[in-house]
């Protein structure tokens, strides 16, 4: 290092002792074993964040909230704007991708079974995570007024109205009145843009002290480790590469589409799909007959649903109960079944 | 039984006020986030166009009051008139001309054309509506 840097390195330490943060992350070690690969799943995930995050600032630069605005400024910016059209693209796919890798970050911690003591909480704060990352998606996707949204809204809204009690009032605070309309939108506007990422940023905050403090669970006893800094982290650095250019060539070659404006009074149409994330969800409600006994399905249903995810997110807490020898058993069960209900009513969901 | 004591009592004044406060912050932000109750009458009649507007198999979405209804004129050429708001999770929903019947494209529901649930996940019929037809018009009714 040259003076000027070492001076100012200096300047820094005496006021807020940052060498001891770099010696610590030299010292911090990452497992190697045959399953190393998943650990950089979280690491993706948050880049993809950061991606989404400079990408909607740039949108918000155009982007018009309202019924009469919303359709037309989104519109504006894939056909007028220099590059509009990239940056939306780039939004939507960014958004989609970084779903998915929480997916494949969730299953692989689950099945390496890295939610044992002591990083109960850091799954949970996961578990939160991927809840606001949907209510991200679901939130950003009614932004463009487009028909396809307005219906998925519509739906996804009710499903809130279901529930005993407090649904009425709960609908409308959600939906900003009795209906869908540019009330809705607004509050959405506000959710995605302020909310959200607030709370996002401050539970990534939590989730990334809590494995710092604990550093990576090993997945199985080889004594191989590789230090974090330098080594692990330029190879995530190289990741996040490769990560953004697949996210660039997608949004280039495959440029998000905008849709039918949202009409009120118009049907939905037919072939309605929501996003593929919720497609097993919606499979789930769909199969539901209007009344099971007597009690009407979408309640089942959606009751149903609530518990699997209750149950998911308590799994350190379970786990921890589990009597020693059904222990492996029970995870395994556990993972690979949810795994393949979600994937296979995701298809069913998809091709019905 | 302990006696009451000066820090008791601090404690339960200091308590309350902090659960005062709390809720004197927190009441006004909901009620905000309420909006304000839009009364829209529902009307008692509504026309809602010309019999000749209305070729036979096809349906109209209009506002009545507050909801969307539907219109239909089936294959026959019988005027029905429903809510067109699904019982089930809130899509509007649409006639179709070759199954005669209306179907919902969210989750498949199908109902007759009296409103009644026939098929999928629809818990609850659609709301019919009187329809009128005089002197060329077509009136939509509340059903008393
Ligand atoms: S909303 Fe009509 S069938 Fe689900």
């Amino acid at each position: 290092m040259n003076e000027l840097g070492t001076a100012l390195l200096d300047w820094l330490d005496e006021r807020l002792d940052i060498r001891r943060g770099i010696e610590w992350a030299t010292h911090k070690q990452v497992p190697i074993h045959r399953w190393s690969v998943f650990y950089y799943a979280g690491g993706v995930c948050l880049f993809l964040f950061l991606l989404q995050l400079a990408s909607g600032i740039l949108l918000l630069m155009y982007y018009r909230v309202g019924a009469d605005s919303s359709y037309e400024s989104v519109r504006y910016i894939s056909s007028k704007v220099a590059f509009g059209w990239l940056i939306r693209s780039i939004h939507s796919w960014g958004a989609n991708i970084m779903i998915f890798c929480v997916f494949v970050h969730m299953f692989s911690v689950f099945l390496m079974k890295a939610f044992r003591k002591p990083r109960e909480l850091t799954w949970v704060t996961g578990c939160v995570l991927l809840g606001l990352c949907m209510a991200f998606g679901f939130s950003g996707y009614l932004l463009p007024w487009n028909e396809l949204a307005y219906f998925a809204t519509n739906v996804g809204t009710d499903i809130i109205g279901q529930v005993p009690v407090a649904g009425h009032w709960l609908l409308k605070l959600v939906r900003g009145g009795n209906d869908v309309t540019g009330a809705t939108l607004s509050r959405f506007f506000g959710l995605h843009v302020a909310i959200l990422p607030a709370l996002l940023s401050l539970t990534i905050g939590a989730h990334l002290t809590f494995v710092q403090v604990q550093g990576m669970a090993h997945a199985d006893e080889s004594p191989k480790t590789m230090p974090f800094f330098p080594n692990f982290f330029l190879r995530d650095v190289m990741l996040w590469l490769v990560v953004l250019n697949a996210v660039a060539v997608l949004a280039v070659f495959f440029p998000w589409e905008l849709g039918k404006k949202a009409e009120a009074l118009a049907s939905a149409p037919a072939g309605i799909k929501p996003e593929w994330y919720f497609l097993s969800q919606y499979q789930f409600l769909k199969l539901l007959p209007g009344k099971v006994l007597f009690i009407p399905g979408e309640l089942l249903g959606i009751i149903a649903l609530n518990a699997a995810g209750l149950f998911w997110l308590l799994t350190p807490f379970w786990d921890a109960v589990v009597p020693q020898e059904k222990k492996e058993a029970a995870v395994r069960l556990v993972g690979w079944g949810g795994l393949a209900a979600l994937l296979a009513m995701t298809i069913w969901g998809r091709f019905s | 039984m302990r006696d009451f004591t000066r820090k008791d009592f601090l404690n339960l004044f200091l308590g309350g006020g902090a659960l005062g406060l709390v809720a004197s912050t927190v009441y006004p932000v909901l009620r905000y986030l309420l909006p304000p109750e839009q009364v829209e009458a529902e009307p008692d009649a509504l026309k809602v166009g010309a019999v000749k507007d209305f070729a036979v198999g096809t349906s109209k979405i209009v506002k009545f009051g507050p909801k969307p209804i539907i219109v239909i004129r089936d294959v026959k050429g019988n005027f029905h008139a429903l809510t067109a708001t699904c019982t089930h999770l809130d899509c509007i929903v649409q006639y179709s001309k070759d199954a005669d019947l209306v179907w919902c494209a969210c989750h498949g529901g199908k109902y007759d054309l009296s409103g009644k649930n026939i098929s999928g996940p629809p818990p609850r019929p659609l709301t019919q509506l009187d329809v009128r037809v005089a002197g060329g018009d077509v009136t939509v009714v509340k059903t008393a």
